[in-house]
């Protein structure tokens, strides 16, 4: 075999099919450098989609456990209707534990709004009491009803009037990271099978020998197919690694710096980033051989 | 081996062969005469299945070329070998490897070992590791005899195997048809020297056909 003959892809890797077909030198690099992009891409993606997943878990989960009774009534009716409230929230299921807050509490809560040394006393202020669900829940409806019953100035807030559209957007936006991972997909493979149209235009005269000599399409495809297989794999790989280091650089999640910050993997989700170069690689055998098949019906 | 039944091919509007009949019978010796542009070349490509005809039939080993699949040509291909008239090398393999593609291609690399044989009967142990563009039209003429006959085919179709060779050479190539004639395979040798036909029928019992105005006939006594 002459030194020509040689694809810049080690022996140990070569059919017979590599060894005839000519090195594809610059869709090669193309197809190489749109795998990495690509990967480079899908890690951020799915970053960003597992990230929302997890956020719109911790809000749904946290308010969905927070409950709070509002208590309006004049001064002289207030300590009558918490005592009532309480009275209703002992014997309440799904009730794990409740406070009544007290002065120093709303103040902290008032403050960031109002400013510090608020006169308190002199405001009508409602009396909050903070609910904690156990496992089972409360049943909402029921516990409406009952306060009205007992404790006509107390509404119930189950929050889910602003946990609702929380949710939802971060569940919105969880589906976007899905879809952008869709769509890289499908432009990898696009791409792939464009740089995949271009090497077998390049090769046509090899092709045409190929046939004439006896070769079957599966032989021909087999070369074309596995060059780009291997080759996006190779992208894909350094895409990641590329991916995952970026994300590494991102500082640590941390309570309170919120959804950027929480954007790195955590534990097993870094196993997910093991899974781009196979998917890769299957994009680009399959755009390949349909590229390629496509291609060799103009041959006789 | 190879049948075509009152078979027309046209192309962009032109018909180029007509109502053309032909048998090549196994061990038969044939050649294609007739002017440049008659249409030689268009027949030897309708024997191989690299065109399709217009109209008619033709038959690769018994089967019907209407019927067969691209894998059914390509391995009816194997039975065929082809001396192009421009050789059609891949110029980034050495002159070995393109002998050998036919091997390769049907995964029969494992009688690459008569190559050395092979290099010798057609005069080119030297020449192993040249690439095409290194070699001369008469070496490439005899590395692309090698390859069609590699595969050990029941056929060999060559279109115009001395066109660019001196008349030694074309001698030496005819002598080395003319022995693997002897050896049973069918010969159908495309070519307008009419010299090479008629020193080849001193030594071989070859009919000759003439295309003319598209038509395919035999040839006369002139011959």
């Amino acid at each position: 075999m002459s030194k020509f003959a040689r694809p810049a892809i080690p022996d140990a890797f070569l059919s017979r099919a590599d060894r005839v077909v000519p090195p594809s030198g610059f869709t090669a690099r193309l197809t190489q450098f749109t795998a990495a992009a690509m990967a480079f891409l899908a890690v951020f993606a799915l970053a960003l989609s597992l990230a929302t997943g997890r956020l719109a878990e911790r809000w749904s989960s946290e308010l969905a456990r927070a409950v709070t009774v509002r208590i309006s009534a004049p001064v002289d009716q207030m300590t009558i209707q918490t005592a009532a409230v309480e009275r209703v929230l002992r014997t309440t299921p799904g009730v794990s534990s409740f406070r009544v807050l007290d002065e120093a509490d709303e103040r902290a809560l008032l403050e960031p709004w109002l400013g510090p040394g608020l006169p308190l006393e002199s405001l009508p202020i409602p009396q909050l009491v903070e609910i904690v669900e156990d496992d089972a829940g409360i049943d909402t409806e029921g516990l409406r009803l009952r306060l009205s019953a007992e404790a006509p100035g107390a509404v119930l807030d189950d929050h889910s009037r602003w946990r609702q559209p929380l949710v939802e957007a971060a569940s919105r936006l969880r589906l976007l990271g899905l879809v952008a991972i869709v769509l890289i997909t499908m432009a990898t493979g696009a791409m792939i099978a464009l740089a995949a149209n271009s090497a077998l235009a390049a090769n046509r005269e090899v092709i045409r020998v190929l046939r004439l000599v006896g070769a079957r399409d599966t032989f021909i495809v087999r070369a074309f197919v596995r060059r780009f297989t291997l080759r996006s794999l190779g992208g894909a790989l350094a895409g990641v690694i590329l991916g995952a280091a970026a994300l590494m650089v991102l500082p640590g999640a941390d309570q309170g710096a919120g959804f950027l910050t929480g954007l790195r993997f955590q534990g097993a989700e870094w196993l997910w980033l093991f899974l781009i170069p196979p998917v890769t690689a299957i994009v680009a055998f399959v755009a390949t051989r349909i590229a390629a098949f496509r291609a060799l019906k103009e041959f006789t | 081996m190879i049948q075509l039944s009152d078979v027309s091919y046209g192309y962009d509007g032109r018909e180029l062969l007509s109502h053309i009949d032909m048998n090549l019978q196994p061990g038969s010796f044939h050649f294609l005469t007739g002017p440049s542009g008659a249409g030689k070349t268009t027949l030897l490509k309708l024997c191989y299945a690299d065109l399709v005809p217009t109209s008619g039939h033709i038959a690769i080993f018994g089967k019907d070329l209407a019927e067969m699949d691209r894998d059914a040509i390509a391995y009816a291909r194997r039975r065929i070998g082809v001396v192009h008239q421009d050789c059609r090398f891949l110029d980034h393999l050495s002159i070995s490897d393109n002998i050998l593609l036919p091997l390769e291609v049907s995964a029969r690399d494992n009688e690459a070992h008569h190559l050395q044989e092979l290099l010798s009967w057609v005069g080119l142990s030297d020449r192993a590791n040249a690439l095409p563009p290194e070699m001369s039209g008469g070496e490439r003429q005899r590395a692309a005899l090698a390859r069609a006959v590699i595969m050990s085919p029941e056929v060999i179709i060559a279109d115009e195997p001395t066109g660019n060779i001196d008349w030694e050479m074309s001698q030496r190539l005819l002598d080395l048809l003319i022995e693997l004639n002897k050896m049973g395979k069918t010969i159908l040798i495309a070519t307008h020297d009419l010299n090479l036909i008629r020193t080849a029928k001193k030594n071989v019992s070859a009919r000759v056909l003439r295309i003319r105005d598209r038509q395919l006939t035999s040839a006369g006594a002139d011959l």
